[in-house]
């Protein structure tokens, strides 16, 4: 039973689906199923990551077909890690959904949905085979697709149809690379690949490869200059669905960069100087976008596309520590950007606007809450000890080593505005003398909300804070953690040998 | 369209077309077939019976909602798929066979039974589709 311990987080997700489906119009036993199955979800997935963290390296192939004709599943620290963080997040976003999302949209299978989208963020983290891993992309592209467009609303489709487009582009850019691939080398197991590719003679069509690639998922993690769909389509779902959006999708595709590039695209100058580029020019456009901003959400959803660029620019670097910085930031921004997004949701539930401009006097009506709000903040700036602090550090070490003075210019800079758009952001809508806002009829205030419901509000918010907050004053663990993951990632022999103990 | 040639038609068709459906659906192990095409002339047959007689009148035939085969049909493939993890400690998804054949059927795996809920996953998938174009038109 153990020995597939492995497939649990993912099969897990597949029934509490299944399940849920069986309750299509019972929403209130949805919510409870959804949010007891999110508890065993962390559960598990905290199981496997005690293995991993033990036993090194896990896998599974699939049916038990053998290694490089089967699927197969692997578990290396880094995937461990992220089911984990997927699993937190998902279970606080499941939380959250049952107190903030309206009736109607339930009522269309939201729950099932939503625990789809979870199996596929999970069989992504999870799978060893390069086509597997587009078959999960596809499941997270069309249930965010259906989340997105729950609801109907007009800007809501809109914002849905810019979205789909360019995911489904990169889709198909993302396909024609593993046909190229594969009729380059004839395998689809990535550790099959990371023995074949660097053996093959064609190195100017796999360097077009690996840019395919890179242009395929940077659609996907909304780097520079593929970023537009982000901010045009994460405002107009519910702020729950925003949340899990915002927290984890973008990261998907930089897991898929990580991956690509430290196993089958290893070591080429050209390509890790555009990575380079490309983190430079997406931490400012990012940042930028956010300053001019009015929306509270399209604000946050700038700052995604800021943050990712510290993690491409770790990639590029590909230095133990500039590995480990990336990876102890990837750690750090799934949990902020999915609180954030949920706090947006928790502001427009006290105020029934997401505007800048018309918030105000939040700290003077709800001092609690505010210091609540300010924990990831302060986390998203990297104020030490908060957590955004540590992996920084290890960035600017990773770039002073490398002689690197554009990328440390390019990471302080976009530090720098992060800090200058949550201070605004802060005088903005907690400072601010507020004007009164005309009462909006049919709308649940948080004010008017029971205690139970309150509850169901807060606590997903205070428990990633918590984690947030465990995360920058326990660096310590986090920095042991993401050491051993940047060198098992620089060093990936002990990925090939888990998934193929044969060829030795 | 209801012309009595297609209603008396359909009546006949509906059976002999479920019928067909499931004898492409187990000769899908090794030989063009499976789940999936007899999944989608099963909703065939009921699409048909719904032009010859009215969506009603299918409705009433099929008794509850197709929606509802979905979840059905996805259990019944993900049991198909668990069984293996939990009765052997194999890896999801891997075949296991019966020792004897049985007559008609052949030799009986977990194979067939993930097949039978593709084949179901898919009728309720079509159905559901195709009735509520039918009815919002």
């Amino acid at each position: 039973m153990t020995q597939q311990l492995l497939l649990y987080p993912l099969l897990f997700q597949l029934f509490l689906s299944i399940l849920l489906m069986f309750f299509w119009k019972k929403i209130e036993t949805q919510k409870i199923i959804s949010i007891v199955g999110g508890f065993i979800g962390v559960f598990l997935s905290a199981l496997l990551f005690y293995k991993v963290w033990h036993y090194g390296t896990q896998t599974v192939q699939a049916a038990n077909w053998e290694a490089p004709y089967g699927i197969t599943f692997v578990a290396d620290t880094l995937s461990a890690t992220l089911v984990l963080l997927t699993a937190i997040a998902g279970m606080a976003v499941s939380f959250f959904s049952a107190a903030s999302v309206i009736p109607a949209r339930l009522r269309f299978g939201y729950f099932p949905i939503y625990h789809f989208l979870l199996l596929g963020l999970t069989g992504a983290f999870l799978t060893g085979d390069i086509f597997n891993l587009y078959v999960w992309f596809e499941i997270i592209i069309i249930s965010s697709f259906v989340l997105i467009t729950l609801g109907g609303e007009k800007a809501q489709i809109e914002g849905a149809v810019k979205y789909f487009t360019l995911n489904i582009l990169a889709s198909i850019i993302f396909l024609t690379a593993i046909a190229v691939l594969y009729g380059l080398a004839g395998s689809l197991n990535m550790a099959d690949l990371a023995v074949l590719v660097p053996q093959l003679k064609n190195r100017h069509l796999v360097e077009v490869t690996a840019i395919l690639f890179l242009v395929g998922f940077g659609i996907k993690s909304a780097v520079f200059p593929l970023y537009f769909w982000l901010p045009a389509s994460y405002h107009t779902p519910p702020s729950a669905v925003a949340a899990i959006f915002g927290g984890l999708l973008t990261k998907v595709g930089v897991y898929a960069l990580i991956r690509i590039f430290s196993l089958i695209f290893l070591d080429n100058e050209f390509l890790n100087d555009l990575l380079i580029v490309i983190a430079v020019l997406t931490l400012f456009s990012g940042a930028i976008g956010a300053l001019v901003q009015k929306n509270v959400r399209k604000i946050f959803s700038y700052l995604i596309i800021c943050h990712i660029g510290f993690m491409i620019g770790g990639l590029g670097m590909f230095t133990k520590v500039a590995l480990a910085g990336m990876v102890f930031y990837l750690i750090h921004d799934i949990m902020v950007k999915t609180n954030l997004f949920m706090i947006s949701g928790l502001i427009y539930r006290i105020k029934g606007t997401n505007n800048v401009k018309l918030l105000g006097d939040l700290y003077d009506k709800y001092p609690k809450l505010s210091l609540l709000m300010f924990i990831p903040l302060l986390s998203l700036i990297g104020v030490p000890p908060f957590s955004g602090f540590w992996p920084k550090v290890s960035l600017i070490i990773a770039t002073l080593n490398e002689k690197n003075y554009v990328l440390l210019g390019a990471i302080i800079l976009g530090s720098l505005l992060t800090l200058l758009v949550v201070a605004k952001l802060w005088s903005e809508v907690f400072w601010k003398k507020g004007e009164e806002l005309p009462v909006r009829k049919h709308f649940l205030y948080f004010k008017q909300m029971d205690k139970a419901r309150k509850f169901q509000f807060l606590a997903p918010i205070v428990m990633l804070a918590g984690v947030s907050l465990y995360i920058g004053f326990g660096a310590e663990h986090m920095q042991q953690l993401s050491n051993r993951i940047a060198s098992e990632l620089i060093n990936n022999q002990q990925y090939i040998d888990a998934v193929m103990p044969q060829n030795n | 369209m209801k012309t009595l040639i297609l209603r008396t038609a359909s009546n006949y068709l509906l059976p002999i077309l479920l019928l067909f459906s499931i004898f492409i659906l187990l000769r899908g192990h090794y030989l063009p077939g499976g789940g999936f095409v007899g999944g989608l002339i099963a909703s065939i047959a009921f699409v048909l019976h719904a032009f010859a007689n009215g969506l009603k009148d299918t409705k009433k035939l099929l008794k509850f909602h197709p929606g509802f085969l979905m979840p059905i049909g996805l259990a019944v493939s993900f049991l198909a798929g668990l069984l293996p993890v939990i009765g052997f400690d194999e890896p999801f998804m891997t075949g296991l066979w019966m020792h004897d054949t049985i007559p008609v059927l052949g030799a009986l795996g977990t194979a067939m039974f993930f097949d039978i809920g593709v084949y179901i996953v898919v009728q309720g998938v079509t159905l559901t589709i195709i009735f509520t174009i039918s009815e919002s038109a």
